[in-house]
């Protein structure tokens, strides 16, 4: 009797996997907190450790605060080009059938598989002073892409590509074609209908694509290290000047322009997660 | 919304998306192409077979399958338990698992710095982690870290979790119940998962130029190799360097493609 109480305690162990489980849920937390929570805690204690009015000093300084700007306002640029250009892509590829759709469609990832320091270098060889297309822009319009702000937006706008596209359309593939047709029976044109009707839709992911795309452009370095010349006020970003500190061993100038930049892109993700779930659960209620 | 032939807003609507794409993502592309192949295929091959550059790939090829092994075992992990299990600050974690994505990998590869560089607060940690190429796969890790994960989420949610408690009831082990039911589930998005971890791996420069160093011979992955190249003015070696890296990624590209059609079969 006893043996077989014991017997069947082992089997219902071997077969119960709470603890497994528990040791499990452990491990994985410990984990991402090792990998994630720790740096973030890395930069907030190196940044702040001086105190808010050093912390306040070092961002400040000039070459700092022109470097955390122009990364904010190039990202900022590439990210509304993004939005227009990327819903407009969007559009076409979910809306019209043509000839090598796929091979656009499968093109779009690129971005996502090409090292960004490739993507530098891609762009050199195009707009560079000394190549025919950066040579004609140069002497015909007075426009300078390499070493200059033009090649950050761009590098960026490469980056950027996919995010937008790729938030957009499995929305508008589940649009309502009966809406658009009830507008359109109404008499609504055909803008008047994509205005009033599919934009409305389409926004919430428009913006999420686009934060998402300005965020990843906030700490951007592989492609900007090349195309920018990296002049200090000039065309030094944010990521390229934390790379100069450290590469210089000045490791608490680093620290500040850091903390900002993190901020921003955290506060701009964990932002897009939130608002995002709310819509989505706004939609459902709909 | 529907598919439809194209209307006249429609063909221009697509020239214009056409010319954008074709400036902005095909014509890099062909600048390279063109530049690398300048003087025939020679100089390139030259270029690509020089044992220094050989070994960088080499380094770079390394670091980019060791950290797949890992984020592929991890995630299938992490995204199990962020799936199934309720804890305290599960939301927060799981927002925060993108945030390798968005995170500088200069800033990652500085807070390395910080934590076991000469005066860092772990100086004294057992393994050499600044300016090796450990401390490169770790950061390597980090740095594609979500992928799988990501991939692997959606999957589980949609599965639900009858089929394991069933498995569980009937009397399967946690690890049969892993490989009879969750595996062939997963198995196409962490194919998936783990070839954008490839992709993002073998690219990564930022991070690993921090922490590695660049030290030729030891801790210079392929991509610090096209920087140094191009500071050196050894034109050659970066353009062809890049190009492979290039089409290292083209190639993975296409594998994605591949699988997204299989991804939505199954």
């Amino acid at each position: 009797m006893a043996q077989a109480v014991a017997h069947r305690d082992s089997v219902s162990q071997t077969n119960n996997p709470q603890m497994l489980f528990w040791g499990l849920r452990s491990s994985v937390i410990i984990y991402l907190s090792v990998m994630i929570i720790m740096p973030l805690f890395v930069i907030g204690v190196e940044g702040l450790r001086e105190g808010i009015d050093a912390f306040w000093t070092s961002i400040t300084r000039p070459v700092a605060w022109s470097a955390i700007w122009l990364s904010v306002w190039t990202a900022g640029v590439m990210a509304v080009i993004n939005i227009i250009m990327g819903t407009t892509t969007a559009y076409v590829l979910v809306r019209y059938r043509f000839w090598g759709k796929n091979l656009l469609n499968s093109l779009i990832d690129l971005p996502f598989a090409i090292p960004t320091l490739v993507t530098g270098v891609m762009l050199t060889l195009l707009y560079g002073p000394q190549t025919s297309v950066g040579k004609f822009l140069n002497d015909e319009f007075g426009i300078k892409i390499l070493y200059s702000n033009l090649g950050i937006i761009l590098s960026l706008l490469f980056l950027g590509y996919p995010f937008v596209i790729r938030a957009v359309q499995p929305v508008m593939m589940k649009l309502d074609a009966s809406q658009q047709e009830a507008a359109h029976t109404l008499g609504a044109s055909q803008f008047t209908t994509f205005r009033r009707v599919i934009l409305p839709a389409l926004l919430p992911a428009m913006i999420t694509g686009g934060l998402l795309s300005f965020a990843r452009a906030l700490g951007e370095f592989g492609s900007i290290v090349i195309v920018s010349g990296n002049i200090p006020m000039k065309t030094q970003t944010a990521a390229v000047y934390v790379y100069a500190q450290v590469e210089g061993d000045k490791m608490a100038s680093a620290s500040g322009v850091s903390l900002v930049i993190l901020l921003i892109a955290l506060i701009t993700t964990l932002g897009v997660d939130f608002w995002y779930k709310r819509n989505k659960r706004v939609g459902k209620k709909l | 919304m529907k598919e439809r032939n194209l209307s006249l807003g429609g063909i221009l609507l697509l020239l214009v998306v056409l010319i954008y794409a074709g400036v902005l993502l095909l014509a890099p592309v062909a600048a390279l192409v063109s530049n690398t192949f300048k003087d025939g295929f020679e100089p390139f091959w030259k270029a690509i077979t020089d044992p220094e550059a050989l070994n960088t790939l080499w380094l770079s090829m390394r670091l980019a399958v060791l950290a797949s092994i890992f984020n592929a075992l991890l995630g299938v992990m992490v995204a199990w338990v962020l799936v199934r299990h309720n804890f305290f600050g599960k939301g927060l974690l799981n927002a925060l698992v993108d945030l390798p994505l968005v995170i500088s990998p200069v800033i990652v590869g500085y807070v390395m710095i910080v934590l076991f560089g000469r005066t860092g607060w772990l100086k004294d940690f057992p393994i050499k982690l600044a300016f090796s190429w450990e401390g490169m796969l770790v950061l390597t890790v980090f740095v594609s870290l979500p992928f799988v994960i990501r991939e692997i989420q959606p999957v589980l949610a949609g599965m639900g979790k009858e089929q394991e408690e069933a498995a569980y009831t009937l009397g399967a082990s946690p690890w049969g119940t892993f490989w009879r039911i969750v595996f062939p589930a997963i198995r196409h998005a962490l194919t998936y998962g783990i070839v954008l971890t490839l992709a993002r791996s073998l690219g990564e420069f930022g991070a690993v130029a921090v922490i590695g160093g660049g030290t030729q011979g030891s801790t210079e992955s392929a991509t610090i190799y096209i920087y140094r190249s191009l500071n050196d003015r050894n034109y050659a070696g970066a353009y062809s360097m890049a190009l492979l890296l290039g089409v290292i990624a083209i190639l993975i590209l296409i594998i994605m493609n591949n699988l997204r059609v299989h991804k939505r079969g199954g």
